[in-house]
């Protein structure tokens, strides 16, 4: 039921330090209605951007999150701008597949504090940088 | 920010007060009359041949439970900081942190935490993961910080981590907040990560913290009243 496309490459280059850059729009429709309960106080909803490299086993970036404060506002449709960049540790993103995931995570006004995710679409980079 | 509860002890001693039973048993018997004493040894031996044995043995009897009493006093006030003691360590051993609860004590975090709220911390052999929100020390700074984790680089061989945070209410990340040219949070820094949330509960401790003398009277107050509490 919930979907994200990256629907541009806004800039793709390397840093001077050496690191490979990327900021991204991308669309977003999920309907996260069902997380919320009585015991709930917010959700917070987050994409992140999750790749292999050959130095990293696990690369987890956030490129945008918001914070949902009731079910009226838990049905989120939105085409953004990445909030946070898409920074390598080095020059592994040209023609790199990229996993897109939504995480959230249930704030309670007391008690436990649960986490979710769900993948959702692939995207590949570009295999040049655009300046 | 965030402090390592200090005073979370003497709030534990203070959740057990209730439960000391030892007192209550005190309690029960009359309270030994002033006097008592002498006025047993005035009593003709001929007059009341039979009553003499009795009052002596009740004399004897109330002596001693006034220093049972005093003992079981003693032992019961041992026993609340050594019960509060068990529970706090403990906990640290259950849930793998140097300090299981904290208290919140900066905005940075609003509208999820606020100041005076608790968190209660879970040290995991689980990796970090992004979104999770972690307690970590920074070189050369005394207080804590609580912040949520928006990226997390693994290492393929080795495992490591390179992790980044920024509170939810703040605009950027929390570069700035770590130490000079850190770029990332490495595991040692973790103390721990949030898995359990109450509101308010921390203001205890934050007004003890700020007013030394609350603390103090609470603490007098308390000992006055495990003392003194035979009626």
């Amino acid at each position: 039921e919930a979907q994200a496309h990256v629907t541009k490459i806004n800039r793709f280059h390397k840093q001077i330090n050496g690191n490979d850059k990327v900021t991204l729009t991308f669309s977003l429709s999920a309907n996260l209605e069902s997380l919320f309960t009585w015991n709930t106080k917010q959700v917070f909803a987050f994409v992140t951007a999750e790749y292999e490299t050959a130095k990293n086993s696990l690369n987890q970036v956030s490129l945008w999150d918001s914070i949902i404060p009731d079910k009226d506002q838990a049905n989120v449709q939105v085409e953004v701008k990445s909030k946070y960049p898409l920074i390598d540790q080095g020059t592994s993103l040209r023609g790199k597949k990229v996993q897109l995931v939504l995480h959230w995570h249930i704030m309670p006004n007391a008690g436990a504090m649960i986490r979710g995710k769900m993948p959702l679409s692939e995207f590949t980079l570009p295999d040049t940088y655009t300046s | 920010a965030i402090r390592g509860v200090l005073s979370a002890k003497r709030r534990r001693k203070n959740a057990d007060l209730p439960s000391v039973p030892v007192l209550a048993i005190v309690r029960s018997s009359p309270p030994p009359p002033l006097g008592r004493n002498i006025a047993a040894r005035e009593i003709p031996v001929e007059s009341q041949p039979g009553e003499m044995g009795f009052i002596g043995d009740q004399v004897e009897s109330i002596r001693s439970m006034q220093v049972r009493q005093v003992v079981t006093q003693i032992i019961s006030l041992g026993m609340i900081v050594t019960s509060a003691l068990i529970i706090w360590k403990g906990l640290m051993v259950a849930t793998g942190s140097e300090s299981p609860v904290v208290v919140v004590l900066s905005g940075s975090m609003e509208p999820g935490f606020k100041r005076g709220d608790i968190l209660f911390l879970h040290m995991s052999k689980e990796p970090i993961r992004t979104g999770e929100i972690v307690v970590f020390n920074i070189d050369g700074r005394e207080i804590p910080i609580v912040h949520r984790v928006i990226k997390v680089h693994e290492r393929q061989e080795s495992g490591e981590v390179d992790i980044l945070t920024k509170g939810d209410n703040n605009f950027g990340d929390d570069r700035l907040l770590y130490a000079q040219g850190q770029l990332w949070l490495q595991k040692h820094h973790i103390m721990g990560r949030a898995v359990g949330y109450l509101p308010y509960v921390g203001w205890v401790t934050i007004v003890m913290t700020e007013k030394p003398i609350i603390k103090y009277l609470l603490i007098g107050a308390l000992g006055l009243l495990v003392i003194t509490s035979k009626e």
